[in-house]
């Protein structure tokens, strides 16, 4: 399985289009970097305006690199997607229309090893590139912004939350998010078993992630009760909970808390049940599958 | 001599096609075992149930004396191949295709071996050179060397000349006698051309819309002195069950539908008298003055030429 996954591995990353992704995120969090560092206080002004009411803000202060991070984040998690997509989607089906897949299949490895090692090469891949986010998001942010304290905006409000209280989230909250985008790797995975070509699988994948979470954020009663409950997406966006600080009963934030513990962890098992069951599927079609390719 | 591959009664349905149906042959230990028919005839599904690419719809094979089925893994780790065009991972190299195929087959690439096979086919000099910019005759040589890198023991090529210049056609037909003559191997090749089969194999079978037609020696079935009979009765099963017990039975073509016998063309008449004699019913037959016109008869059957004409 380790051999199997060395390749899958080197496969991965000797193709160009492995790199595109990594160049994409780059080039986006500069472009925010930038834009903050030349117009942060201003803008954060602009944003947090309405709000600021109830605290004293300090724009030059809340303009920091953990803040950097977390507006990153907020834009970016939702587009990761596709980029994963965009590997994971290929990985068999781009075999298939390569005519490579026949060869793989008639060496003396199972079909099931070879999907497992497929999912857990895409797995380092989606690893490494949630790493590189962190990097240049949150270190590189960092770096050029230093640190404090972050506000963080909910439906009741603003919440403060302090320097030193602020790294271990970001640490949970991108495992969260290395779950989240394994179920999408996942999807495009048993997608990828059913075709001849990666482009299919790819774009399929992009669909389904877009109108599952449009579903998802529909505030629609006959949704919102039968449907969204087993929607993904659903619980995709449950890294930021991490960021949502628990209180006591006169409003005094505690601090190293969270707020909704059980909400992430359910949210948890429901992705890592989704990752399962998804692959599962992907193990059973490429078994049965004739490869005609 | 042992049978290093056995197929027994495998068919193949995909949908409402019929791929192959009942085909059985055995290949022995040292044969280069030509596998001939025209395109489309099953061969290259054949192929791939013997290398677990499309399961079986019905039959079983048996490679070394063991069910495939069941001991996949330890039989593939002894089988090289190439599977119709030799399709490799364009992005990467000579030198790094044929480590991963090495690795997947359970060997450790090492660099002096890999470089040796390079060398066999020509393309050390190549090695660090992408798939994608080598010709067709160097992906054929490639892929050979990917087949041959883990030192199998019986090696299936599906096509080999496919796409090839003549002296690539050439060469190939040379590795196959080196690698039969020299190193031992058991070779089945496919092809749809009788004088590829002709210059390379031992034995032979002819498949036609996923039947066998004829299995034998090729020195014996191309015996221009042989005609090959074909008969056809009210009851096929049933005459061949008289004929076997009769003289005849000796130059009757075993598993074949409709029934064949390789027999001197002279000796037809007496046949057919025979036949009558025995009350058997029958409705035409059909000698052909060799194999090679048995086999133009199938394609001409098939209306390739016809569809040329029109």
């Amino acid at each position: 399985m380790w051999n199997l996954l060395q390749i899958e591995l080197f496969k991965i990353f000797k193709k160009p289009r492995t790199y595109l992704a990594f160049a994409i995120i780059a080039a986006f969090i500069f472009l925010i970097q930038l834009g903050l560092y030349v117009n942060g206080k201003d803008w954060l002004k602009f944003i947090l305006g309405s709000l600021d009411e109830t605290m004293d803000l300090d724009y030059h202060k809340l303009n920091n690199g953990y803040a950097v991070c977390y507006f990153v984040l907020n834009l970016l998690l939702v587009h990761v997607p596709i980029l994963v997509a965009l590997v994971a989607g290929d990985v068999v089906s781009g075999e298939a229309g390569m005519g490579t897949l026949r060869l793989l299949a008639s060496k003396p490895v199972s079909r099931t090893q070879i999907i497992l090692a497929k999912y857990f090469a895409t797995a380092v891949y989606v690893f490494a590139m949630l790493l590189w986010i962190a990097l240049i998001s949150l270190a590189v942010s960092v770096a050029i912004f230093g640190v404090n304290d972050l506000v963080v905006a909910k439906t009741s409000g603003l919440q403060l939350i302090e320097s030193d209280d602020i790294l271990w989230r970001y640490f949970f909250a991108f495992g969260f998010a290395f779950v989240a985008m394994m179920v999408v790797a996942a999807i495009s995975l048993l997608l990828s078993t059913l075709s001849e070509n990666s482009i299919g699988p790819i774009v399929a994948t992009v669909g389904i992630v877009i109108v599952c979470t449009l579903v998802s954020e529909m505030e629609i009663p006959i949704y919102q009760k039968y449907i969204k409950p087993y929607l993904f997406t659903t619980y995709m966006l449950g890294w930021k909970g991490f960021f949502y600080i628990g209180s006591t009963a006169d409003g005094e934030t505690i601090k190293g808390s969270i707020q909704y513990l059980p909400g992430i962890l359910k949210s948890l098992a429901a992705l890592l049940a989704y990752n399962v069951g998804l692959v599962a599927a992907a193990v059973w079609v490429f078994r049965k599958k004739d490869i005609l390719s | 001599m042992a049978s290093v591959i056995r197929v027994n009664h495998l068919s193949k349905q995909f949908n409402e096609v019929t791929a192959v149906k009942d085909l059985s042959f055995s290949v022995n230990e040292g044969d280069v075992y030509g596998f001939l028919g025209q395109n489309g005839a099953g061969k290259s599904t054949t192929i791939r149930m013997l290398l677990t690419l499309v399961k079986p719809t019905s039959g079983d094979i048996q490679i070394f004396g063991q069910d495939l089925a069941s001991h996949r893994s330890a039989i593939l780790k002894q089988v090289g191949a190439v599977i119709e065009k030799p399709d490799l991972y364009k992005y990467l190299s000579a030198y790094d295709n044929l480590a991963i195929f090495a690795r997947m087959s359970g060997i450790k690439p090492e660099k002096k071996i890999l470089m040796e096979q390079l060398k066999r086919v020509g393309l050390d000099e190549r090695a660090n050179s992408k798939v994608k910019t080598f010709s067709q005759g160097m992906k054929q040589r490639l892929g050979i060397a990917v087949a041959l890198v883990h030192d199998p023991r019986l090696i299936i090529l599906d096509e080999p000349t496919n796409g090839l210049d003549p002296q690539g056609i050439a060469d190939m037909r040379q590795l196959i006698l080196h690698l039969s003559h020299d190193l031992g191997k058991t070779i089945l090749v496919s092809s749809h051309l009788l004088s590829e089969i002709e210059l390379v194999a031992n034995r032979m079978l002819i498949i036609h819309a996923g039947k066998k037609m004829v299995e034998g020696r090729v020195d014996e079935l191309l015996d221009p002195a042989k005609s090959l009979v074909q008969l056809s009765t009210s009851d096929d099963q049933q005459t061949r069950q008289q004929l076997q017990s009769t003289p005849w039975a000796n130059y009757l073509q075993p598993g074949t539908s409709p029934i064949q016998l390789k027999m001197d063309k002279a000796s037809v008449p007496q046949l057919i008298a025979d036949m009558v004699g025995m009350g058997i019913s029958l409705q035409s037959i059909n000698p052909m003055h060799s194999l090679e016109d048995y086999f133009l008869s199938l394609t001409t059957q098939s209306g390739h030429v016809e569809s040329f004409a029109n």
